[in-house]
């Protein structure tokens, strides 16, 4: 669109991209869960992301209500485990902070996913460093609204919020986990990266790609 | 590593097309990858719901049937079902008298029963009660942690709360025996190797061949603490001094279990019920009743852990009522 703001099309083209990143790093997601979790995040996230996939393909709702309502959905009854809750939950309250709108400003989307954010705590109840997605996401979202704060698109934000999602995301290398599977390991989750946050880092590299021009 | 299977992504709706083919009295929804009893919903009665994560045969399909659960919903191996296939569940065994959902105390299962349970009361009149289960004393700092694990006492408390059920008690006296069982019982487990999750076709961790994992999880999830191998008596040593360090099980009847996990044959099992046996003899415990098997495995991981419940003369003439399902069937 190229007039600052994000609609419909950039939002699919961004669950696109998610989709194949995803794919792509399939076997590497599992490997980092096989370290300190249950060695299927990566499986389970394609295995969601493909059916989301293929229910874009067959026509994409005209709304963010609309669009993110179906895509929690179909995470939450494809995905399982606790990767389908909290991505769908997600999408879902994304959705719902935008409810009618079809498209949105920089300021918008970011009210959107701060919702979202919101629906991940409130499900996992997870906290700032408990070694989770939430400590890529919290960043990611701060980095966002305080480049728009600053007067930057939405495009330049997303590209704030990807390279701080990375950093938290790095972050999570030294951390005990708190929550999940890899809690039970106690000291010995230090030292490996949470798969939640390298899933979550993909999403936010999809969104600033799928954006760029905004 | 070679399995019996033909592709990865069809093993779970593979091995349900196997149990509606080897157990007619059972109704099997392949679609939504859920076993039911022949004869649910059964009027009057409570109904019995748990799920879980496929690769822990035959908990929990293995347990659906007169005596136990009203139906077990089947997830991805390793990973919760969804809350669309508990909300069906729920549905469909739902005959007035409520339904109970049996949940493992991990992250996902919680939050999928949870948001199952949200959908029930939004969309259908059930009403649910839920019991979460969490045994495994492996898990020490459950403070900073997702808590204990839910693992072998799940054996033991859907058989009870079934045949309570079973014999007409309401929803809350069902839930009401339920937490009192996960309120006396506890777990420890061990591995000697790790299984092999189909999709990722190789093991989830590795292990020396002279170390075993003391503390284990039933997901391959590595456990407290590595060891050097020892002999079967030290390992019972290590499994049932952390149970009975945990909670005091002398004066009054126990049920134990002697649990495989999947790749250790039977043989060994019973060898490390015996010595299980004469350490609880020798701390006090009066073992009442034992089961001794593969009763909530981790696919192929070899390994066992012990389960020891305290039952009152109520828990143990539940235990002793009938039940016939694939996996358990006795007094029928």
């Amino acid at each position: 669109m190229g007039d600052g703001t994000v609609g419909i099309v950039e939002m699919v083209r961004w669950l696109e991209l998610f989709q194949s990143e995803i794919a792509a790093h399939r076997a590497w997601l599992t490997d980092l869960d096989s370290a300190i979790g249950d060695a299927d995040h990566g499986a389970n996230m394609d295995r969601g992301m493909t059916a989301v996939g293929a229910k874009l393909a067959a026509g994409a709702p005209g709304t963010f209500g609309d669009l993110f309502k179906s895509v929690g959905m179909t995470l939450v009854t494809s995905v399982g485990g606790a990767s389908g809750p909290l991505y769908g939950t997600f999408f879902m309250r994304l959705g719902m902070a935008q409810g009618a709108a079809a498209e949105v400003d920089a300021a918008g989307l970011g009210a959107a996913l701060r919702a979202g954010l919101g629906g991940v705590v409130a499900r996992g109840k997870a906290e700032l460093g408990d070694k989770t997605m939430v400590d890529a996401m919290t960043p990611a979202l701060e980095a966002y609204e305080a480049a728009v704060a600053n007067g930057a698109g939405a495009g330049a934000a997303a590209r704030a919020a990807a390279s701080a999602a990375k950093a938290g995301r790095d972050a999570t290398v030294p951390l005990v986990a708190r929550k999940g599977r890899a809690s039970y390991l106690g000291e010995r989750s230090a030292g490996h990266m949470d798969p939640g946050s390298a899933s979550t880092l993909l999403l936010f590299e999809s969104l600033a790609e799928a954006i760029a021009e905004e | 590593m070679k399995k019996l299977i033909n592709g990865v992504d069809d093993v779970v709706t593979e091995a349900l097309v196997g149990i509606a083919a080897a157990h007619p009295e059972l109704r099997i929804d392949l679609a939504n990858r859920i076993v039911y009893r022949g004869d649910a919903p059964k009027a009057g009665k409570v109904g019995l719901i748990s799920g879980g994560g496929s690769g822990h045969e035959p908990l929990h399909g293995g347990f659906v049937g007169r005596g136990m659960l009203d139906a077990a919903c089947a997830g991805a191996v390793f990973t919760s079902p969804t809350p669309d296939q508990m909300l069906e569940a729920t549905k469909n065994v739902d005959a007035g008298a409520g339904v109970l959902h049996i949940v493992k105390n991990y992250t996902g299962d919680i939050m999928n029963f949870e948001m199952a349970a949200e959908m029930a009361a939004a969309e259908s009149g059930a009403t649910v009660e839920t019991v979460v289960v969490d045994d495994d004393v492996a898990v020490q700092d459950s403070l900073y942690t997702a808590g204990r694990r839910g693992v072998g006492l799940t054996v033991l408390l859907e058989k009870i709360t079934g045949a309570a059920a079973e014999a007409g008690r309401d929803l809350a006296a069902t839930a009401d025996v339920a937490k009192k069982v996960n309120a006396g019982g506890r777990s420890m487990g061990m591995a000697l190797t790790s299984c092999v999750v189909p999709a990722a076709g190789k093991p989830t961790f590795d292990l020396p061949a002279d170390e075993m994992e003391i503390g284990i999880g039933i997901h391959g999830e590595p456990g407290r603490r590595r060891v050097p191998l020892a002999p079967a008596r030290e390992i019972a040593a290590m499994l049932v001094e952390p149970i009975l360090a945990d909670l005091d099980f002398t004066g009054g009847p126990v049920i134990a279990m002697l649990n495989g996990m999947g790749g250790s044959p039977l043989l060994e099992l019973y060898l490390m019920y015996g010595e299980v046996k004469a350490i609880l003899d020798k701390a006090g415990v009066t073992v009442a009743r034992s089961l001794v098997g593969n009763y909530i495995t981790s696919l192929d991981m070899a390994g066992c852990s012990v389960t020891l419940l305290k039952a009152d003369a109520d828990l143990l003439s539940l235990w002793d009522a009938p039940v016939s399902t694939p996996g358990l069937r006795w007094g029928v």
